[in-house]
């Protein structure tokens, strides 16, 4: 058997029976990354020993009872912009290449208490500012499908982990389509829930409005059961909601009749890859013959939400990212005279390009003379997006597009021309910004042999409908496991 | 020369008495090793989010109800952004937009009469931490112990012209605040920070002048010094037919001299934008009505109450309730004794003679009610006498004792024994012929002398009306 071919859920179950060990999983994930990190460089940071240690300590509870639930004992991977005690925690970024938090985030305690063990944490870009994980000042992440391309991004590390085999799950983190992007681009399955949803509390900030902790995974089983383990209301987080239930497994039936589902018909039009149109169209087709009543609509706004969103993320971006300044911690320059050369120089020095522009392009829409131009005019933007979705969802359960334009961009590409690569966001940014929660899965592979995503798109709190949206049309699909990941079995 | 008049408004920043900081539950008190009330939300920490203390958002209420401020039952807070040392965020998270009290008034009286001052608004925000500056190893050192410790700033309109003006207007907010136990508001220890924003213009001009800001000022009287310097040079700026420029300048109280910080040119852009980890805080009117439920007895109405049901001169009442402190003191002690009065009595006298002595603070009293009016029980039913009863007050007043067994053990009850007073009081005016002499000469202060000299013999312990008695007989 190839512990790493399991799903998640499938693992914890194996080791409630006692078929596996938790030692043996990871192990098996620890291996896995020996062999194939070097190639695909999804992990910035593995923990071998403390993962070692972790393994006999939740073994043992386990035996003895004490730790019963279905991640019991299964590595995860995390995205390295979420805090984890004692574990080097970069953002993918020079300035923060020395940074070990004394405190674990909310979500990742959430997943300790039910016994995940942390094999590592992933490439990203930095400070979540990319689409590819090249933005990384650490490494470069290769999809695994196809070692010439990028895996997607801000969590392409995450993704590509998962794709890879090199974990069973991993968390990514969401602004503006961090978790759906790299899982359609690398084949696996990512919630970017509601917000609110998961706690953002030892989240590294990058677009505090807008981001969102999720599960990023094989299945849609195990991303529902994922995120009932991580979300959670926060008293620590200000923004935490505390929601009616935090039961999403009880979604994953195989029925849609009746669901309604809207396709807007901006979604389908200039720009989309004809490869990915057909393959998105074709889920709707398979849904609708299960029983779910498909229609196109008019989504208004559609066109006004990569420029909102990039005003908005990128503002609070400046603000957020002001702390890394070389004083109390990260990195500060070798030589410096008085203070204000110091915090120029660390910044400067620590700070990668694409970090960059986002800080002057945020500092400047701030700024006085230009904010009601620019910051308020996207504040009353998003709102206006809202409201759309709102009207939509009058009408549909479930609003059904393409997770990306397009499949995985070849590496270099992307980061020649931003504009293009910020335009690529478009299916994913409004329902940031609206607060949606959206999943993306693997819908086909294009004649190139990439994988192609599927978003579900779902009213607030309403995580339910595209889970169960997401698992009946998983029924009807064959999962697709990149050749990296078969050629270990 | 022309005729001046000057245009006076103040920012006022006080801190306010929460046990805990705004945003995170680290400790606000006074004084612990460096950087040991501290937590990842007070130092910045990646990925710490704020949290908002509610006591905060009580005080500023309270404050801006009492005085007569509309409350804003919207509110949001917004990021002020900058990069300093002490800020560990390199943003401050306070109110802009949205500030929770606008357009209040209060009213003062000076020689020049009652004015009324408009509030234009009162904002919530988070203070900085410190930064200590190492000469010795020529390095700059920070404590957050501080950052994070909720601030309300209190923002005036122009409307004061002198020195007695701001002074009347800080006066009457500092008692409102420490009325409502808000905060302390001592300046020379910074839990109140005032910064004068003051221009002149000639007498009828319908545009104020440009104005300055000053700042580094630690008492009223470093304020009144300030504002006068300040008016002053810029009047000389317009009279050589110079401008004055607009600027943040620093006071220096030992060289009674201020010099210019910042120009406007170099004022830096805030970017201010609404705090997105911080959820609108909504003050519904049963929230509004229970802390307006809560507002205590302020001090006008104290001061008339006093008056009316006690009796007591205005002057009593005046003093008594300049500090919150004297004035729970004084009603705790009356309730005891029903002598309020004679309490106020040991109040303004030995009680302040005392604090002057220590350089306290009313604040700073630890003595009981009780105790205190174990003391003037003691002096009314005639167990001790007026000069012991002072001793006795003044170990009361320092160790809070209980007066009781104090004056039992030391053995200082009041002496009414007149066969043993007249043996003392022979011996006195024996001794001293001249005074006898002086006395029966018709000068009326040797008598005293004699009271004095037995007064002392007897230990300080003697019935001085008994002593009286056989003098003038014996006389």
């Amino acid at each position: 058997m190839n512990i790493m071919s399991l799903t998640a859920v499938e693992l914890g179950k194996k080791i409630k029976q006692k078929e596996i060990s938790v030692e043996e999983a990871v192990i098996a994930a620890l291996d896995s990354i020996e062999a194939k990190d070097e190639a695909v460089g999804s992990f910035v940071t593995v923990c071998r020993d403390k993962a070692m240690e972790d393994a006999r300590e939740i073994q043992g509870k386990i035996d003895r009872g004490e730790l019963d639930g279905p991640l019991a004992g299964v590595p995860v991977a995390i995205k390295d912009n979420m805090c984890t005690e004692g574990i080097l925690t970069t953002c993918s970024s020079k300035i923060l290449s020395n940074f070990n938090p004394a405190y674990t985030a909310e979500a990742v305690l959430n997943l300790q208490k039910a016994g995940a063990v942390i094999i590592g944490k992933t490439n990203m870009d930095e400070f979540a500012m990319g689409s590819t994980t090249e933005t990384s000042a650490i490494k470069i992440t290769k999809n695994p499908w196809n070692q010439e391309h990028v895996p997607g991004g801000s969590s392409g590390g995450s993704c590509a982990a998962v794709a890879a085999e090199e974990c069973h799950y991993a968390l990514g983190s969401d602004t503006g389509g961090s978790i759906r992007q790299p899982s359609s681009f690398c084949g696996v399955t990512g919630i970017k829930p509601t917000y609110g949803t998961v706690s953002r509390y030892g989240l590294i900030a990058y677009g505090s409005s807008l981001d969102q902790i999720g599960p990023v995974a094989k299945d849609v089983t195990d991303c529902a059961t994922i995120l009932e383990a991580i979300s959670s209301y926060d008293a620590k987080d200000s923004t935490s909601v505390k929601r009616e239930n935090y039961d999403f497994t009880s979604a994953l039936v195989d029925d849609v009749k009746g669901l309604k589902i809207g396709i807007p018909k901006a979604y389908f039009e200039d720009g989309l890859d004809s490869e990915v149109k057909a393959a998105v169209l074709n889920a709707a087709k398979v849904l609708e013959k299960k029983g779910a009543i498909v229609e196109e609509f008019d989504l208004g706004l559609v066109n006004f939400a990569i420029p909102a969103y990039y005003v908005i993320a990128s503002a609070e971006a400046s603000s957020n990212l002001a702390r890394f300044d070389g004083v109390k911690y990260g990195y500060r320059t070798s030589e410096y005279e008085g203070l204000h050369n110091m915090y120029k120089k660390s910044r400067s020095e620590g700070f990668g390009p694409e970090v960059k522009r986002r800080i002057m392009l945020g500092s400047f829409v701030l700024s006085s003379g230009y904010y009601d131009a620019y910051y308020l005019k996207a504040l009353k933007t998003k709102a206006l997006i809202k409201k759309e979705f709102d009207k939509a969802f009058e009408k549909y359960d479930v609003i059904l597009g393409p997770a990306a334009p397009t499949t995985a961009p070849k590496l270099g590409e992307s980061l020649k021309d931003p504009i293009k690569m910020y335009l690529g966001d478009i299916y994913t940014v409004s329902v940031n910004l609206a607060g949606l929660p959206g999943i993306s899965l693997p819908c086909g592979v294009s004649s190139q042999g990439l994988p192609i995503g599927l978003q579900l798109i779902g009213d607030c709190f309403k995580e339910n409908n595209i889970i169960r949206a997401a698992y009946s049309f998983e029924k009807s699909m064959t999962y697709n496991r990149c050749d990296m990941a078969k050629q270990f079995d | 020369m022309k005729q001046y008049e000057t245009v006076i408004g103040l920012e006022v920043h006080v801190e306010l008495a929460t046990k805990t900081k705004i945003f995170c539950s680290c400790s606000t008190a006074f004084g612990g090793a460096p950087n040991t009330h501290t937590c990842p939300v007070c130092t910045g920490m990646p990925g710490s989010l704020p949290v908002l203390n509610k006591q905060v958002v009580e005080y500023a209420m309270a404050v801006g109800l009492a005085t007569n401020c509309t409350i804003t039952q919207y509110n949001k807070f917004d990021r002020k952004n900058y990069f300093y040392p002490d800020n560990p965020q390199n943003y401050q998270i306070s109110q802009l937009y949205l500030p929770i009290c606008r357009n209040g008034r209060v009213e003062i009286e000076t020689e020049a009469g009652k004015k009324s001052i408009g509030i234009h608004e009162i904002h919530m925000e988070e203070d900085a931490g410190k930064l200590i500056h190492d000469e010795w190893e020529n390095c700059s050192l920070v404590d957050y112990n501080r950052s994070g410790v909720p601030l309300i700033e209190i923002v005036s309109e122009p409307d004061m012209c002198s020195a007695d003006e701001v002074i009347a207007y800080l006066e009457k907010l500092r008692l409102i605040i420490q009325y409502l136990g808000a905060s302390d508001c001592k300046l020379q220890e910074g839990s109140m920070r005032v910064d004068v924003n003051l221009s002149v213009m000639e007498v009828g001009a319908k545009e104020f002048g440009t104005r300055t800001e000053m700042k580094n000022l630690n008492s009223f009287k470093a304020i009144a010094r300030a504002i006068e310097n300040e008016r002053q040079r810029q009047i000389e700026l317009l009279e050589e037919g110079k401008s004055v420029t607009q600027e943040t300048r620093r006071w220096d109280d030992n060289k009674a001299y201020s010099y210019a910080m910042r120009s406007k040119e170099d004022a830096q852009d805030y970017r201010y934008f609404p705090e997105p980890d911080l959820v609108p805080v909504v003050i519904d009117d049963e929230w509004l009505a229970a802390v307006k439920s809560k507002e205590p007895e302020f001090r006008d109405a104290k001061k008339n109450r006093y008056i009316n049901d006690y009796n007591l001169p205005e002057y009593d009442a005046d003093i008594i309730t300049l500090y919150k402190k004297l004035a729970d003191i004084f009603e705790k002690t009356t309730d005891i004794c029903k002598l309020p009065k004679k309490v106020s009595n040991w109040l303004i006298g030995e009680t302040m003679k005392l604090l002057k002595e220590k350089a306290m603070e009313p604040d700073e009293i630890t003595f009981s009610p009780e105790n205190f009016a174990k003391v003037i029980l003691l002096v009314e039913n005639g167990t001790i006498n007026g000069v012991i009863a002072k001793d006795v007050f003044k170990i009361v007043f320092e160790e809070n004792i209980d007066p009781d067994k104090y004056v039992e053990k030391k053995g200082l009850k009041m002496n009414n024994d007149e066969v043993g007073l007249k043996k003392i009081v022979e011996e006195v005016i024996a001794a001293n012929p001249q005074s006898v002499e002086d006395y029966h000469n018709g000068k009326d202060k040797a008598i005293g002398f004699l009271v004095g000299q037995t007064m002392k013999a007897a230990k300080g312990k003697a019935n001085p009306g008994i002593v009286n008695k056989i003098l003038k007989e014996l006389l």
